[in-house]
Order: C-alpha cells, then sequence, then structure tokens
C-alpha cells in the first residue's frame, strides 16, 4: 500500500486558460407533442462560462441530467454551440482556420465512464493505441510513443498482446486513459472516470489522473455527480444545475459553507464510514 | 436450525464445472438483524445472493446448506422454491429495469405479486398497493401505478422495486447493490426508505454492496468476501473501526475522507495494489496474499480459518488495533 502527501496543487491563476467556454448556450428541438403546434426546444445549458488552465484540475459536479456530458461534447468539439464560444489556446475552435482545428482536436482528449464499451474488443491493446495516431494523422515514431505512454499510466510492455477481456475494470480505465494520452494532448476530459470501478481501483485511476496533471502539466477537467470524489481529485469545482452553472469555489469551501440549493444536495447526499457509523447518515 | 435465525449459511459452495466461485461461505442471520455482505466486483455477492434464493443461473451449481423458516433451500424442488420467493424471503436487484415487465403497468407487477401471495381480491391488492407507493414516498400513488416502467425514472423504478419486495411482509430481504445504479442525491433517499421499511416491518436484511459507507449506515454485522471467501466479520462498528484482515484495511483506506478533501485537491489516496484475481487463477493460501504487505511465506502455503466468535479475521498477520500497537 502506498501513501505520499505531495504539495498543492498550483492553481495557475498567472496562466491563461488552455481550453475555455464563453457564455455557451445549447438547446435541443424535441419532437412535437401534437399535430400543428410548434417543436419545444430544451435548453440544456445555459450561457456557461468555463476555463481550465495547464497544469490545473478542475471538477465539475452536478446531479443527474444537469448538462455535465453535454458540456464534455461542446468542450471537446463533438458538437457546435448554438449561441457562444469554444476556446482553445485564446482562439475560437469554430472560426479558427483548419491547422488550428486540427491542434484542438488533437490537443483535447476524452475518457469516459465505462472503459470496456471504450475499446474495441476485436483489437489488441497494441492496436487500440496506435488508433488515435492514425485517425488524428499523427507523424513520427509511434513504437516509441506507445512505450513512453505505457510508462506513464504504470502498465507493462506485455499488455500490448492482449486483448481487452483479459483485463480488469481498473486495468482497462488506464489503457483508456493512455489511449488518450497518444495524441499528445494538453486537456484531458474525464466524463466520470471512477464511477464503474470498485473502490480499491478508484483510488489508483483517481491517483493517476493527479499525476498525469502534476507530472505532466495537463489540464485536467473532472466530472462526477459525487462530489467527493471530486474534491479528492481537483483544486477548483463548478457545481451544475439545471443547466447552469451555479456555484464556484475550492472543494473545502463547498463542504463548509455551500450557498446553491444544489450544492447543498450534493454535500448532503454523500455518506462516509464515518457518518454511517455515527448512525444518523439515513435520519 | 435455531429458531431465532432467518438465515442460516454452511459451508455454501457455488460451482460452474471447474470453477469455484463462492468457496464455502458461512454465516448467520438473526431474525430482524441487519448484516452486510461487502467485497468488490468479481468476489462472489450475486452468485451468493442467487443460490440463497434458488436463481442460480443454468450450469451453476449449490452446495451446503441454507436454512431458512424451516426448511433447507438448497434442498429444495424449483416449485417451492418459486412459491416461498417474495413471501418469505424476497430481493432487490441491482437493475430495476430489466426485473420488471416492461409491458405491463408497474401497479399491476405490484398488486400481482400481492394477489398471488397474500389471497387477497384484486381491489383489495390494488389499494395496498397505493398505500405501498405512498409509504416509498412516489408521487401521485393513485396515477403512478398506471404507468410503464420506461415512462418512470430510475429512482422511482427502485422504489416500486422495494414496495414489490415488501410487499407480503417476508421474513428476510436480500438486497444486491439496490442503489448502485442510481444517481448520489437519489440514492440516499432510496437507502432511506428501504431502512426504515424494514426497520418497521422488523424483516430481516442481508445487504450486498461493495459500497462501505452504505452498510456502515445501515447493518449491524459486517461480512468482508474476498475472492468467495469471507475473509473478516463481526460488529460493523468494531470491523470498521479497527479492522484486522489487510484487505478490509485497504478497502477503508481507499475511501476519500473529509480528510483528503480538506488538502482541496493536494492530497492522495492509499491503495491496494494489484486486482482481484480471475476464478481460473485464484492463489494459494490466502487468496490475498498477491498484494499484501504483510505477506509471508505461510500466507502463500496455507489457508488461513475463520475462527473466533463474533469478531473474526482469516489471516495470519492480523492487523494490529492502535490500542495494542501502542501497548507493544
Ligand atoms: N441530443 C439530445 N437531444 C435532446 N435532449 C438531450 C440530448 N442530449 C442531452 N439531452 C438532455 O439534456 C439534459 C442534460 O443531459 P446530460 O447528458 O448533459 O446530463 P448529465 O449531467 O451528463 O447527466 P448524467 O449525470 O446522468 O450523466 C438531459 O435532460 C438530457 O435528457
Ligand atoms: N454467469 C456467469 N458465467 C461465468 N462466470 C460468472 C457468471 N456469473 C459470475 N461469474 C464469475 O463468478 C465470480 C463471482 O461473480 P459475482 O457473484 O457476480 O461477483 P460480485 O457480485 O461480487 O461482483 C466472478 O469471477 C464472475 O466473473
Ligand atoms: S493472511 Fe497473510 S496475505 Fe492474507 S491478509 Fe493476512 S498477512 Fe496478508
Ligand atoms: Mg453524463
Ligand atoms: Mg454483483
Amino acid at each position: 500500500m502506498t501513501t505520499h502527501t505531495n504539495a498543492p496543487l498550483p492553481t495557475n491563476e498567472a496562466m491563461r486558460p488552455i481550453l475555455e467556454m464563453r457564455q455557451v448556450t445549447q438547446t435541443y428541438t424535441l419532437a412535437r407533442q401534437k399535430l400543428f403546434e410548434a417543436r419545444p426546444t430544451l435548453t440544456v445549458l445555459d450561457h456557461i462560462d468555463f476555463d481550465v488552465r495547464p497544469g490545473e484540475a478542475v471538477g465539475l459536479v452536478g446531479e443527474s441530467g444537469s448538462g455535465k456530458t453535454t458540456l464534455t461534447r461542446i468542450l471537446t468539439g463533438m458538437e457546435q454551440p448554438r449561441e457562444g464560444h469554444v476556446l482553445f489556446d485564446g482562439r475560437d475552435v469554430w472560426t479558427a482556420e483548419p491547422s488550428h482545428r486540427q491542434l484542438f482536436r488533437r490537443s483535447v482528449q476524452v475518457v469516459m465512464q465505462n472503459p470496456r464499451s471504450s475499446l474495441d474488443p476485436r483489437m489488441r491493446l497494441g492496436a487500440s493505441l496506435l488508433e488515435p495516431l492514425r485517425s488524428l494523422r499523427i507523424e513520427g515514431d509511434h513504437a516509441a510513443r506507445v512505450y513512453q505512454v505505457l510508462d506513464q499510466v504504470g502498465l507493462s510492455r506485455n499488455a500490448l498482446e492482449r486483448f481487452p477481456h483479459e483485463f480488469s475494470g481498473g486495468q482497462l480505465q488506464r489503457i483508456a486513459i493512455a489511449r488518450a494520452l497518444m495524441s499528445g494532448p494538453k486537456v484531458l476530459i474525464a466524463d466520470e472516470p471512477v464511477s464503474a470501478l470498485d473502490v480499491s481501483i478508484q483510488a489508483q485511476v483517481l491517483n493517476l489522473l493527479k499525476d498525469l496533471v502534476r507530472d505532466l502539466g495537463l489540464a485536467l477537467v473532472f466530472i462526477a455527480h459525487d462530489l467527493s470524489v471530486v474534491a479528492y481529485t481537483t483544486s477548483r469545482v463548478s457545481v451544475m444545475s439545471a443547466g447552469r452553472i451555479v456555484e464556484i469555489g475550492k472543494p473545502l469551501d463547498l463542504f463548509t459553507h455551500p450557498k446553491a440549493e444544489a450544492t447543498r444536495n450534493l454535500v448532503g447526499a454523500i455518506l462516509t464510514v464515518e457518518s454511517g457509523l455515527a448512525g444518523n447518515a439515513l435520519a | 436450525m435455531s429458531g431465532a435465525n432467518a438465515l442460516e449459511v454452511h459451508n455454501l459452495v457455488v460451482r460452474h464445472d471447474m470453477l469455484t466461485a463462492v468457496r464455502g461461505l458461512s454465516f448467520a442471520l438473526p431474525v430482524g438483524g441487519r448484516m452486510g455482505l461487502v467485497g468488490e466486483s468479481g468476489s462472489g455477492k450475486t452468485l451468493t445472493a442467487l443460490a440463497l434464493m434458488g436463481l442460480l443461473p443454468m450450469g451453476w451449481q449449490a452446495d451446503g446448506s441454507v436454512l431458512h423458516d424451516g426448511v433447507d433451500l438448497i434442498r429444495q424442488s424449483d416449485r417451492a422454491l418459486a412459491h416461498r420467493r417474495g413471501r418469505t424471503i424476497s430481493m432487490v436487484f441491482q437493475d430495476p429495469l430489466s426485473s420488471l415487465d416492461p409491458v405491463r403497468r408497474v401497479g399491476y407487477q405490484v398488486s400481482s405479486v400481492i394477489r398471488r401471495h397474500m389471497k387477497t381480491s384484486r381491489r383489495e391488492a390494488e389499494r395496498q398497493t397505493i398505500e405501498l407507493f405512498r409509504q416509498m414516498s412516489l408521487p401521485r400513488p393513485e396515477q403512478l401505478v398506471r404507468a410503464y416502467p420506461h415512462e418512470i425514472s430510475g429512482g422511482q423504478r427502485q422504489r416500486i422495486m422495494i414496495a414489490m419486495a415488501l410487499a407480503c411482509y417476508p421474513q428476510l430481504i436480500i438486497a444486491d447493490e439496490p442503489t448502485t445504479a442510481l444517481d448520489v442525491t437519489v440514492q440516499k433517499q432510496v437507502l432511506r426508505l428501504l431502512n426504515g421499511a424494514v426497520e418497521q416491518r422488523g424483516c430481516a436484511l442481508l445487504m450486498i454492496t461493495h459500497d462501505l459507507p452504505i452498510i456502515a449506515a445501515m447493518c449491524d454485522t459486517v461480512a468482508v468476501m474476498y475472492a468467495g471467501r469471507i475473509v473478516e466479520m463481526g460488529p460493523v462498528g468494531q470491523v470498521f473501526r479497527s479492522p484486522r484482515h489487510h484487505y478490509t484495511r485497504g478497502l477503508l483506506e481507499s475511501q476519500p475522507t473529509m480528510d483528503n478533501i480538506a488538502l482541496d485537491g493536494s492530497s492522495r489516496l492509499t491503495s491496494i495494489p494489484g486486482m482481484v484475481p480471475p476464478l481460473h487463477s485464484l492463489p494459494t493460501g490466502c487468496a490475498f496474499h498477491p498484494r499484501c504487505a504483510a505477506a509471508t511465506e505461510k500466507c502463500v502455503a496455507e489457508v488461513p480459518t475463520l475462527e473466533g466468535g463474533t469478531r473474526r479475521a482469516a489471516c495470519w498477520h492480523p492487523v494490529e488495533s492502535m490500542a495494542e500497537a501502542a501497548a507493544s
């Protein structure tokens, strides 16, 4: 068992954001309820401002349906917002020239909740790792890159010959992180990366993400509905509710002085072993 | 069999050809008692629950004995077990959508269980269903009984499953990860309702989960499972405050606590290295030895036994409690 305490994560106030959202609004048009009626629209993100700096880990929490995954899709450029801007390295990715778009695509990578469904079951791990280099048309010594990334996530080289079913959930999540790192991103977005994992494995993955922020200077956006996991991993947390960011703060401040109702609900939902043993956790 | 137990399990083994997923489980759950069965995924919790309910998947076989309500469930016919399920013993599963019939209204599904087991009239069963929905804090129960499963949220579906499990006043409820699929904000509400309902009816609860805080909040005793065996058991406060098995201690230390959070992102969690072994290559001796910092040759060679009174740990070199460590 390993434990160490490290120096506080820097907040990097002085650096300018590497990835940024300004006044982003996203709406979806729903199916008509009655003939001749206007099709109703649903506002899923409502004038969102959000940013992350190099070497910084920021958190995003909110109840189910609050808009977290939608925000991820917009931050990664998978979806274009109805209104507002997404800026990578200070420039709007939807109006910039193709070379900036290409750089943005390589530089912002995602890790999803379920590693089993994000890896092709018929592909050996080695092939899965090379796939992003191919699809993003990245040149260079691919083998060297694979070995470097395996080192960064703490996997051994013999993993390359194996198939996804030969790994546990926690190892697969490491592999999914390795795959996201292949293109040399500046920003890693993790959407519920540990909610499908067991407690002992959760800790391994959370520690790995923190190491990557510290050692590679990655910017990390960590998304979850469990405030305690987000608070552990990040130094600044935004709380979402019904498509809006209702509160931003340091993890400890959110716990001790939650201002928004949504924050209070999330804090109230946390069960710990201590509160459980105290006997009134479910009162 | 002592009449004071709602469930008595002796040396339960669950296997499939050459694979043995549950390797000799023994425990007793007193009438009205609440026991937690905790362990990581793959440790054999679900197969244990399914064996107790007589619902093992094709090809799996259970041995040992499971005493409940004066009979050995393992030696009961499928028909006798089917008649018992939902009446003296009922189960809440992890995924409520797959255990509800998608083409029948939820109210009908609950009231037909009541009619089948309690021999009440249709109207009486419908009345009791609405009352159960109300006890589960479900909104607008009179209308909700007419909804189909896909029309309601996951948290509401799970509350309906609990209502169904409680409908016939069973002596024992087995809940397998009942809130794992739910959002944290809904999770606590569902647990609170389950907790209150079990308390009010005085039925025994076997709570199966990998989530230690849930066990701490709901159970009086806990059994920690690893690779198909119980490695530690006892009163929940004693086991969680001073664990003796190194696996239990590792699980407890992996939990984020207020102390971690207070450091605003700068702390590290303790983690257990390695992973749960797959069934086809279970380690010899103490199955936890490849992941244990305290392991010795004895741990590799010999299986530690789970002996003692109410507080037991199957470990050759148990974790010293704070008090013992200070004294030595
Ligand atoms: N393509 C779409 N069309 C219509 N509605 C959508 C679409 N995508 C998302 N929504 C709606 O937008 C809202 C926000 O969804 P989103 O997936 O972003 O939530 P979330 O915060 O990630 O939730 P969870 O914690 O459950 O993952 C929900 O009400 C969802 O139903
Ligand atoms: N239907 C099945 N076929 C083959 N192996 C199974 C099946 N169900 C469970 N197992 C295996 O049995 C072991 C215990 O599984 P399970 O009881 O589901 O564990 P838990 O509920 O603790 O996660 C695991 O190694 C799992 O892979
Ligand atoms: S028996 Fe040995 S390997 Fe197993 S937990 Fe105890 S010290 Fe560790
Ligand atoms: Mg989501
Ligand atoms: Mg299970």
